[in-house]
Order: structure tokens, then sequence, then C-alpha cells
């Protein structure tokens, strides 16, 4: 079970956003982590703890394919991201490096900015703590799930699982 | 036929009838496909090669990698250095032949349908979102990150979900002065950034006929602008003509499946669209440059990138600034795609036209388009750029403004010092 508190985001946050383009020359989680959201949201880093949960809105993570960027979330702390929807590259790049996504619009109109939430990831099911609320997110079809369970595509692979 | 172009690819890499098919492959479900190209660049390689090692697994098949290194180089400070040093010394390592390094790059979408890599038929995965451009020559391509690059170097296989499709039926011809930029700046203006999220987008109709192959790789370049898997054109006659010079054969015929195969049918009049432009801070939101009233003065433009940075592009842009002077507050940067086409420009007359007109003329690379090198804008600045993303802060400072137009509209706009269409130069 997850818990933490909510950093609301809106539609069509783009990759360029999540971690400009200028930081890419690494790929170190807690470097890439230190400009999350900086361009947008310059307090974010400084504010959001290991546990805190992101919140947003439709088309999350469009634009470039950069795996920097779900690193970048995953070295805040963050280990799940409820979303309208997502875009596809970020939904498959989340995916296979193990950051948990799950689509709720319901959850997303539910919940506002430092709310309590939590999240079971193997349900789908979310609970606004502070509002107490619950709303049952997408789960994810077999194929993927088991990618999920053996820890990530590459594992999945050397298990011989897909 | 009852499958839609990537339908029909995707059968022939399973070895399904189109019966089967039509069975086995429906949208939404999940499958296995073998990749003929996994490609990646020096800002996603570098990932896929560290997560490799650490699998402890053997290279599947070398043939199959491409590394072209073109977002910071030649390299832009010592970090971005060692990033390709890694991938140097891991294709050397690993017989990888297909690696292409300061001197023999270019930019990656604009490089491997020249080197013909990438050809029709064909399934190319790479870790760059505009793998999409590769639909021009018929085939399925698509953005994914590095650690399915690293996946496809293990085992020689993508995980993929069979997307439903959008049919665009493009009607009519379009009039001279539009180019592939235009036609599909409209079509995301039309969609939205999401419109087509986890679909194709295919193309069809009598229009296709009047599109260059440069067209079609600018308008499937910009299919992940409105959040499609991937965009595809027809296999034609146009694309044989195109692979008998990249790689000396030529493939079958490719067409659209019926109506029916996909989920929506819009029909395009080419003959209708005119100069587009989009305004910040997303892509989808777009005017006719002719109908915007009030003035964007200028800071800069750039003519390149994987979507513009063509032979033809660089014609257009030349063609208006012939016998003409760019504006002397707007630094105007040019970037040839690849080293061919800046030759081939070069010999065309259109580098000195260029020069002489007050442009600067750079080595290949990504540079700007990502706020990469090559020129960064600072805050307060607007740029007029034929690159595909105009996000906040992508090009430089978080308070720089960014408009994606035609290389015909930018050129025209570096000359008048604020946006303006070609036809509105010349009036």
């Amino acid at each position: 079970m997850i818990q933490g508190k909510v950093f609301k985001f809106g539609d069509d946050i783009d990759t360029d956003v999540i971690i400009p383009a200028t930081y890419l020359n690494t790929f170190d989680e807690k470097e890439l982590a230190k400009h999350c959201m900086e361009y947008t949201n310059p307090e974010f880093y400084s504010q959001v703890k290991v546990g805190d949960i992101m919140v947003a809105g439709r088309n999350f993570g469009c634009g470039s394919s950069r795996e920097h960027a779900p690193i970048a979330i995953k070295g805040c702390g963050v280990p799940v991201v409820i979303a309208k929807s997502f875009a596809r590259i970020f939904y498959r790049n989340a995916i296979n490096i193990g950051l948990y996504i799950i689509e709720c619009p319901q959850a997303v109109d539910g919940i506002e900015q430092g709310d309590e939430v939590s999240v079971d990831v193997n349900t789908g099911v979310i609970t606004n703590i502070t509002k107490h609320t619950t709303f049952q997110g997408q789960a994810f079809p077999q194929f993927i799930q088991n990618i999920i369970e053996c820890g990530g595509l590459i594992n999945a692979i050397k298990q011989n699982k897909l | 036929m009852k499958l839609t172009m990537t339908g029909q690819i995707l059968a022939r890499k399973l070895g399904l009838s189109e019966e089967q098919a039509t069975a086995q492959l429906q949208s939404g479900s999940l499958t296995l496909v073998q990749v003929d190209t996994a490609l990646s660049n020096d800002v996603t390689a570098p990932v896929a090669i560290d997560v490799f090692n650490k699998s402890g697994c053997s290279l599947c098949n070398p043939d199959c990698v491409t590394f072209v290194m073109d977002h910071f180089t030649p390299n832009r400070d010592i970090k971005t250095a060692e990033l390709c040093k890694t991938v140097r010394e891991f294709s050397h390592e690993h017989g990888v032949n297909n690696f292409f390094d300061v001197g023999e790059m270019g930019i990656e979408h604009a490089l491997l349908p020249e080197k013909g890599i990438a050809k029709p038929w064909n399934v190319i995965i790479g870790a760059d979102s505009h793998t999409c451009t590769y639909g021009a020559l018929g085939a399925f391509s698509t953005g994914v990150g590095s650690t399915d690059i690293a996946a496809i170097m293990m085992s020689g296989k993508v995980w993929l979900k069979i997307p439903s499709a959008i049919k665009f039926k493009l009607v009519g011809k379009p009039s001279e002065d539009i180019s592939g930029k235009d036609i599909i700046l409209h079509i995301i203006g039309l969609i939205g950034v999401d419109g087509a999220l986890y679909k194709s987008i295919e193309f069809d109709g009598e229009g296709v006929q009047y599109l260059t192959m440069d067209d079609r790789f600018t308008i499937c370049n910009m299919a992940i602008e409105c959040g499609a898997k991937n965009g595809i054109f027809p296999v034609d006659d146009l694309t044989n003509e195109y692979t008998m010079e990249s790689c000396g054969m030529t493939f079958d015929k490719l067409s659209c499946g019926d109506d029916d195969a996909y989920e929506q049918v819009i029909t395009i009049d080419l003959s209708a669209i005119r100069p587009t432009v989009s305004f910040p801070h997303l892509p989808s939101n777009t005017r006719v440059v002719e109908e915007v009233q009030e003035q964007i003065k200028v800071d800069q433009v750039v003519i390149g990138s994987c979507t513009n940075g063509r032979l033809s592009d660089l014609r257009a842009a030349a063609k208006v600034l012939e016998g003409r002077h760019v504006a002397a507050a707007v630094r105007t940067i040019i970037i040839p795609g690849t080293n061919k086409i800046y030759l081939e420009a070069l010999k065309a007359g259109y580098i000195e036209t260029f020069i002489k007109g007050g442009c600067v003329v750079s080595t290949p690379t990504c540079g700007p388009c990502l706020g990469g090198h090559m020129g960064i804008l600072a805050s307060g600045e607007v740029a007029v750029t034929t690159t595909n993303r105009n996000f906040i802060g992508r090009m430089g400072a978080k308070d720089s403004y960014i408009y994606l137009a035609s290389p015909a509209t930018a050129m025209a706009t570096a000359i008048a010092g604020k946006l303006t269409s070609a036809k509105q130069l010349e009036d």
C-alpha cells in the first residue's frame, strides 16, 4: 500500500517540463530528480517527500521518449502517478522501469493538491483519506501485470515470462 | 482488405494470413514482434547500454542495432562527450556497424532513410519519439524508451499493443506554397495533441500523389505530436523510386484497408490548407499565418531538425531568401539534416544564398530543437522554427516563446523580422 501527500498538475504535462533536455547529460536518478518540474514548479523538488503522489490530467508525459522523465520522478521518491491518461511512450517507460501508473479520471477530479491519498497497486483502488472517498483505477492487462510482477521488462525477458 | 496498413505489416511479421490477422490482431491486444532495426541516440543509447550490460545477456543481433550520435554533437560539454564515448566503445566491442559518429552522422530520422536502413514493410523501433518518421516509407515505426531498446538488444523483439487507427483521406491538390509541415500542423490543430493517443494515423486518397517523399517524412515525423503511435503512408511508385536510390531495392505495394478497418475516417482537403503556424506552447495551438493580426516580432529563426532539415526544406527556404537579406535583429540558423543534404545544398547554391543572406549554417545536429546547444533562447525571446515542439522551455529559457512553421514561412519571417508567410512577403 502506498500513502502520501498529493502534488497536482494539469493536462498535457510534457517530458520537457518533467525534465528539461539540457539536463539529459546524465541518467543518474538523484541528479535528474533535482530538476524535476523545475521550469513550471520550481519548489517541487524541495517540497516533495518520499512516498508522495503525483496526480495529473490528460496526456501526462507527452513529447519525447526520454526514460529520464519517469526516472526523475522515481528519483524524487514518488512511487505512483495517477492521471486521466498517459502519453504512450511514457506509459511503457514507466512500466518498464517499475514506476506505478494508474489511469483514473474520476480520482483526478476528486483529488486536490495537498490531499492525503492511498493507492493499492494490486487492486487499483485509490482512497482519498482527506475527503473520505474511494475510486477504482484501471487494472493492467495480464501481459503487463506479468512484466510488473517480474520486476520490470528486463527481468521478464530473463525469466522467459513474456 | 480488412487490415489497416499497420495491421498488414504486423501480420506479415507474425506470419499471419489476412483472415488470421483479422481474428488475432484485435486492437488493444498485446503481442511480441521481431524488430528489423532498433535505433537509439547519444541521449537514449547510454541508458539502454547500461540496462543491457547489467542484464548480463549477450547481444542478440548486432546488425539490428543502430546508434546515431546527433543530439548533443559535436559534443557540448564533458558529460555529453562521455555519453558518446560509452556508445562508441560499446559499438566497437560488440561489432555494431551501424554506429554513426561525427563526420558520418546526421539527424537520425533524416539519416536512416537516406542510408537505406529504414525500409518499407520494416518494423523499426527507436528510443526517440520521432522514430515515427519512417512511416513515410510504408514502415511500421514507433518511439519507445531506452529499456525497450535494451530488451530488443537481448531478445530481438518488442512488446506492442495493437493500435486502432484513424484514416486521413487526402483530397485535392495543395497550393504551391504549401508543404508537408503546413498539412501536419493543420491536422494536429484539428484533432489536438492527444487526438490520436495510442492510435495509428494512416494516409490515403488521391492527395497522396501530390506529396513528395520529404513531405511524407515531415507529416509522419509529427504523428507523435497528436499522440499517435505511428503515422504511415502507402508504398507506391514514389516510395520505390526513393528506395532504389537508398538501398537499390523495390518493395511490394502497400495500400490502406477498407474504411471499416478504421475507428474513424477524416477527409482533409489539401487545396484548402494555407500556411499554418503553431503558437506557444502546444503544437495544436495552430493558426493560419495570413490571419494573424498581431505583430509577432522574432529574435531567432531555426530551419532544420528531423522534421524539416531535408533538401527540399533548404530549397524552399533558399528560394524565399534569394536576392534578399534576413532582418538585422534575427539570428537565422540553418541546419542541414545530414552531410549528404549539406553537400547537395552546397552544390545547388543554397548554402551560398544562406550565407550571403545573413544566415549561419551549422553542422547536422538536433541542437537547438531540444534546447541542447547551437541556438538557445534567452528569457523573453521569440523564435519561429521548423522544429516539432513548442513546449515551455523546449529551446531554452522557461519564458521564451516558440512558434512552429514551414521552412518557407520561417525564412519569410527571418527576412521581415516578424511572423510572415512567403506570399505576404511577396505582396
